[in-house]
């Protein structure tokens, strides 16, 4: 049942675009690219416990990244990602060794303040970055695959492209959570104190997820930037920060797919709800509490404890 | 010292008492219930909004300085009430969460209310004008608020080692199932202390009034430097707030004369450096 479920999601997801309209067709693309972001995100607060509120910084940095080697250089896509993914990978390094140094109260402080930092940097620095008013007006770079070059222009082109980096991130965070290195992560979650006494390195094990989810959030970030044409201060604002937060509870933390199932809903709600007020945050805030209250396991998690429970009474 | 100097070392000190009663009030409710608030910046920005509609409604700064705080912490106290008080239960990250939810309620809220432009409030006519000091002028506005941090720290030093009050909110930030054995309502005291640390807050916001804009992001920027504070001074810890709060609004004032370049980014540096040397803040207690 479940297979054939996800086989058949599987098969939609490439079939749909050869008859759907091109608004639907950009609007799952961004979908997806947020379904890494908010992946990404749930490494840490979903699988490692780490609550962070600076998840941006990472997007950003990638996606600045992407958009400065964009204007400067003549490289191909895959090479910018690469390099994209390394300066959100050291990034990550450095900011996450300052950040998993206390709990997760401190933790929390901490990712939103260094994100701000990384904020204020790309709003300051206007030679760089072009503060408030952001980089666009660059060329998109090529795809190489194998001897072809391929523009990644057209929307179909640059769907698929997502579509397999979302796979792959999907196939990657699979693998990487049935791993010992899952395992540890996910005990130190459910009890710090004991995994630090039974010998896991907890803050090492936390820079790790850190730098992992911080890579990804940049790869994500490199894939928005070319969608959207554009790398904006907005993209390292707090605000962008609270997105896969709230995908993530949303969707539920505890699910494996909680955070894309949120991202889906969350682009849903934000389109109908964006048609009647700009004041969409107050709208979130507002879904937001009821869901921390009653349903901490999101929406996933909630229909997957309901499942479970009719099974048991049959 | 020269002119120049001596306005930072002024400029300083008031940013970094304002600082202080915000961060006191962020760190008193940490110290008891051990919740962190995430909307504690828009509490202050609330109470800076209010404060303007006061103002302007009936001219009186003094009313604004009593009636802004007073709302704003009943405003908290419904919170914990209404909200906070289903989680206690839960893991942290919920709190956080939940504070988080009312952060963006709040922020969009205001826009709401008070439109999305700037504002701004003349001193009290009091406190207005200029004093001279050392042959430069400068703002007796500036140096009321910078006496205030001082007086707030002194009325809630004696508030917590003298009055009953403050005994049993220590006694109930001790040792909660022993404060609850001896007859203490511990809900009682979890609601005090959050209307307490959210009437700091808005007081902070009133005070902070006639000296910026008072606009929708306030609270954003003044809740990263009141978490800097804290990590710094040490989390929970009275006095750490005070030092902190002095020594965060000194870094950004001087920062203005001697590395203008790298201004913005000498909180951070601060904040890494007691990161590494003292991960627990200047005067955090081991834990």
């Amino acid at each position: 049942m479940r297979k054939a479920l996800a086989a058949l999601l599987l098969v939609s997801l490439f079939v749909f675009p050869f008859f759907s309209e091109m608004f639907v067709l950009l609007f799952a693309t961004e979908i997806l690219i947020f379904s890494i972001f908010a992946l990404s995100f749930n490494l840490l607060f979903g699988c490692t416990g780490l609550l962070s509120f600076g998840h941006a910084a990472f997007f950003g940095i990638g996606g600045y990244t992407a958009v400065l080697l964009a204007y400067h250089t003549h490289m191909g896509f895959i090479p910018i990602l690469l390099l994209s993914a390394v300066a959100a990978f050291f990034s990550a390094c450095i900011i996450g060794f300052f950040c998993v140094r206390r709990d997760e109260i401190y933790f929390a402080m901490l990712t939103l303040g260094f994100g701000m930092m990384v904020f204020t940097v790309v709003h300051q620095w206007r030679s760089l970055t072009g503060g408030s008013d952001g980089l666009s007006g660059f060329s998109l770079p090529e795809l190489s695959l194998l001897f072809a070059k391929v523009s990644i222009s057209p929307p179909k082109t640059f769907y698929f492209l997502t579509l397999f980096f979302f796979l792959a991130t999907l196939l990657f965070l699979k693998r990487l959570l049935d791993s010992p290195f899952g395992l540890i992560i996910r005990s130190i979650r459910e009890n710090p104190e004991r995994s630090a006494f039974i010998g896991v390195n907890v803050s090492f094990y936390r820079w790790v997820s850190f730098v992992i989810a911080g890579t990804l959030a940049g790869v994500a970030g490199v894939l928005f930037v070319f969608y959207d044409r554009m790398a904006s201060p907005s993209m390292v604002h707090w605000t962008m920060s609270a997105r896969p937060v709230l995908m993530s509870i949303l969707g539920g933390a505890r699910s494996f797919l909680g955070p894309v199932i949120g991202a889906v809903v969350f682009y849903i709600l934000e389109y109908i709800v964006t048609q009647f007020t700009e004041n969409w945050m107050i709208f979130l805030g507002c879904i937001l509490v009821p869901i921390v209250i009653f349903f901490p396991d999101g929406i996933l998690g909630s229909l997957e404890k309901w499942i479970a429970k009719r099974r048991g009474r049959k | 010292m020269s002119e120049i100097t001596l306005i930072n070392f002024l400029n300083g000190l008031c940013y970094g008492m304002l600082l202080f009663i915000i961060s006191v009030g962020l760190t008193v409710i940490f110290g008891v219930m051990g919740v962190l608030n995430f909307a504690h910046g828009s509490f202050y920005m609330v109470g800076a909004y209010l404060a303007l509609t006061i103002i302007e409604k009936t001219h009186n700064f003094w009313l604004a300085l009593v009636l802004a705080p007073t709302l704003v912490g009943f405003l908290g106290a419904i919170t914990e009430v209404l909200f906070l008080r289903l989680l206690y239960e839960r893991d942290v990250s919920f709190q956080l969460l939940l504070t988080f939810g009312l952060l963006l309620i709040l922020d969009d809220g205001v826009k709401l209310v008070w439109g999305a432009g700037y504002h701004s409030v003349d001193a009290p006519k009091l406190l207005a004008g200029t004093v001279n000091i050392f042959g430069t002028s400068y703002p007796v506005y500036s140096l009321f608020v910078a006496a205030a941090g001082p007086v707030v720290a002194l009325v809630l030093w004696l508030f917590f080692t003298k009055s009953t009050y403050g005994k049993t909110i220590r006694a109930a930030a001790m040792d909660r199932e022993m404060a609850d054995a001896l007859g203490v309502n511990v809900k009682a005291v979890y609601t005090a202390v959050f209307f307490l640390g959210s009437f700091l807050a808005g007081m902070a916001g009133v005070l902070a009034a006639p000296l910026r804009a008072i606009g929708p992001s306030m609270g954003d920027k003044i809740i990263i430097a009141a978490f800097i504070v804290v990590v710094v001074g040490g989390l929970g810890s009275f006095p750490g707030a005070f030092l902190g709060a002095v020594i965060l609004g000194l870094v950004e004032a001087f920062g203005v004369q001697f590395a203008p370049k790298i201004q913005m980014a000498l909180p951070y540096m601060l904040l890494a450096v007691i990161l590494l040397v003292r991960p627990r803040g200047l005067l955090g207690r081991e834990g």
